[in-house]
């Protein structure tokens, strides 16, 4: 028996999964239900204040380290999950999860860049 | 012992209908779909942003269509779900040995939702509440 | 003393005529005391001798009388019938082959014990003429909950993994491969990764914690499996990305 190379992806699902817990209710909060149900002024996600939030080298990182590893602590878990709802083809699965997660964060660097 | 040992088979992918505590454990696993779904949206927010101010405002509006809204509803729900299952099982996965005795789970546990509060209060205010 | 009849279903198999497992009946006058080892001894006794279950000590200790209870893995010397309706289901221990009635085959299970090394590999030799291993009481706390394993495989029967890939090398196993790992006596973890660090090891394990929960002397597999895949994935990091950090 080989020992597993499962550690890379697990350490990202750990760290994902502790970075998720800690901000995603927030964030989700602020950028999707805040606004629609009138807690905060529209204000807050003008374009102008989120531009030069995002603009910020420093805020730049953080969200790049957001978006990284919520992403693929999601994909590790719904790697797990497809196993659990008996989809055997692990291989696959894991393929096109790590892929998307890979996918997303390549976009979300390219356009970190570009703001 | 003969061969003729019984196998009882388990259902591939209904088993965790059978048992409460398996239905708990895939609520907690299947937080990982909108929580995906959101960091996509993440995404797609800073591509619109990158597209200037029109396409930002488009993003805001779609934010306040009301399948935006339900979706962050259930998200919001999930990730929570997320967050308490986390943080509950803290104390098995990491123990804190100080001296001869173990940190009691209640303090690590307590510990974490203490920087929860903390860090979702750093957010609301940065965000301007 | 109070005296109450309870209709207790048993999961029935015989090897030699059955085709399949199939329930019986038996209603059984129980004391209020009783756990539900004694109703199911007093079935043999007293209405069916032909009925198989193993135990011995009676008393939580032995660990050789699990069943499932209404679904649940159970100690059924520690289960008491108070705390249960007048109709109870008394099945063998899920996930393992039913040799006959409530027996299970637990051979699995011993040759995967077997292959974590669940003893001490002494991290240097000492001959008598040396004196003792020395352990303090913080050393000693370290494994010490892992230590109470009764190898009931309560913990086996209650995780879905185990069920749905037998190659897993389950719960108990692995709390007793932590517990050596974590004994300042011993120096055999390096030979014990070769198990827990594969993919039927440790990374099996999707931290369902059912094992944690029907665990009757409190070990926490789970915890021991969370435990060890962090210190897998250190591990890992260590000796792909930092090389020289290898001895
Ligand atoms: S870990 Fe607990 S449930 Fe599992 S065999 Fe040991 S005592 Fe039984
Ligand atoms: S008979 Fe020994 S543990 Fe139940």
């Amino acid at each position: 028996m080989a020992k597993s190379n499962k550690p890379i992806v697990w350490g990202l699902f750990a760290a994902g999964g502790t970075i998720t817990a800690f901000l995603t209710p927030v964030m989700i909060f602020v950028t999707g239900l805040a606004v629609p149900f009138g807690i905060m002024g529209p204000e807050v996600l003008a374009y102008d204040r989120i531009h030069d939030f995002v603009a910020n080298w420093f805020w730049k990182l953080v969200l790049f380290g957001i978006i990284f590893f919520s992403l693929w602590h999601a994909a590790h878990r719904f790697r797990i999950t497809m196993h659990d709802f008996g989809v055997r083809a692990d291989r696959v699965v894991a393929k096109i999860s790590y892929l998307l997660a890979a996918l997303g964060t390549l976009g979300a660097i390219v356009l970190l860049l570009r703001i | 012992m003969s061969g003729k040992a019984y196998i009882r088979e388990m259902p591939k992918t209904t088993w965790w209908l059978s048992h409460s505590r398996y239905r708990r454990y895939v609520a907690r696993e299947v937080t990982c779909i909108p929580i995906g779904i959101y960091t996509a949206v993440l995404i797609w927010g800073l591509m619109r942003l990158s597209q200037g101010a029109a396409a930002w405002e488009g993003f805001i509006e779609a934010l306040n269509s009301p399948l935006s809204i339900l979706f962050h509803l259930v998200a919001f729900v999930f990730a929570v779900v997320h967050t308490i299952s986390w943080f509950n099982v803290t104390p098995s996965a990491m123990r804190v040995q100080i001296g001869e005795d173990f940190a009691p789970g209640a303090v690590i546990i307590g510990a974490h939702y203490t920087g929860w509060v903390v860090v979702s209060l750093i957010v609301l205010f940065m965000a301007g509440v | 003393m109070s005296e109450r009849q309870v209709e207790v279903e048993i999961l029935r198999y015989d090897p030699e005529t059955d085709q399949a497992p199939k329930l019986q009946s038996y209603s059984v006058p129980c004391q209020e005391e009783w756990v539900v080892l004694d109703a199911i001894t007093y079935i043999k006794d007293h209405i069916d001798t032909t009925v198989s279950f193993r135990w011995s000590c009676h008393m939580a200790v032995c660990g050789s009388c699990g069943m499932m209870v209404n679904g649940e893995p159970a100690l059924s010397c520690k289960s008491f019938l108070r705390d249960y309706p007048d109709k109870i289901r008394i099945e063998p221990l899920a996930h393992f082959p039913i040799v006959r009635d409530l027996v299970v085959q637990l051979d699995d299970f011993m040759e995967k014990l077997n292959r974590v090394k669940p003893y001490i590999i002494p991290k240097e030799k000492k001959s008598v003429s040396d004196g003792q291993h020395k352990q303090s009481p913080a050393q000693l706390k370290a494994f010490k909950q892992y230590t109470l394993c009764i190898n009931c495989t309560l913990c086996y029967a209650a995780c879905p993994q185990y069920g749905l890939v037998p190659d897993f090398i389950g719960p108990a196993a692995m709390a007793l491969a932590h517990r050596y790992n974590l004994d300042s006596r011993d120096g055999g973890r390096e030979q014990r990764q070769e198990v827990v660090a594969t993919d039927e090891g440790v990374w099996e394990c999707s931290f369902v914690g059912a094992c944690s929960e029907v665990c009757p002397k409190q070990v926490d597999p789970a915890g021991a499996i969370q435990q060890m895949k962090i210190a897998s994935t250190v591990d890992w990091y260590k000796e792909h990305l930092m090389p020289w950090s290898k001895p």
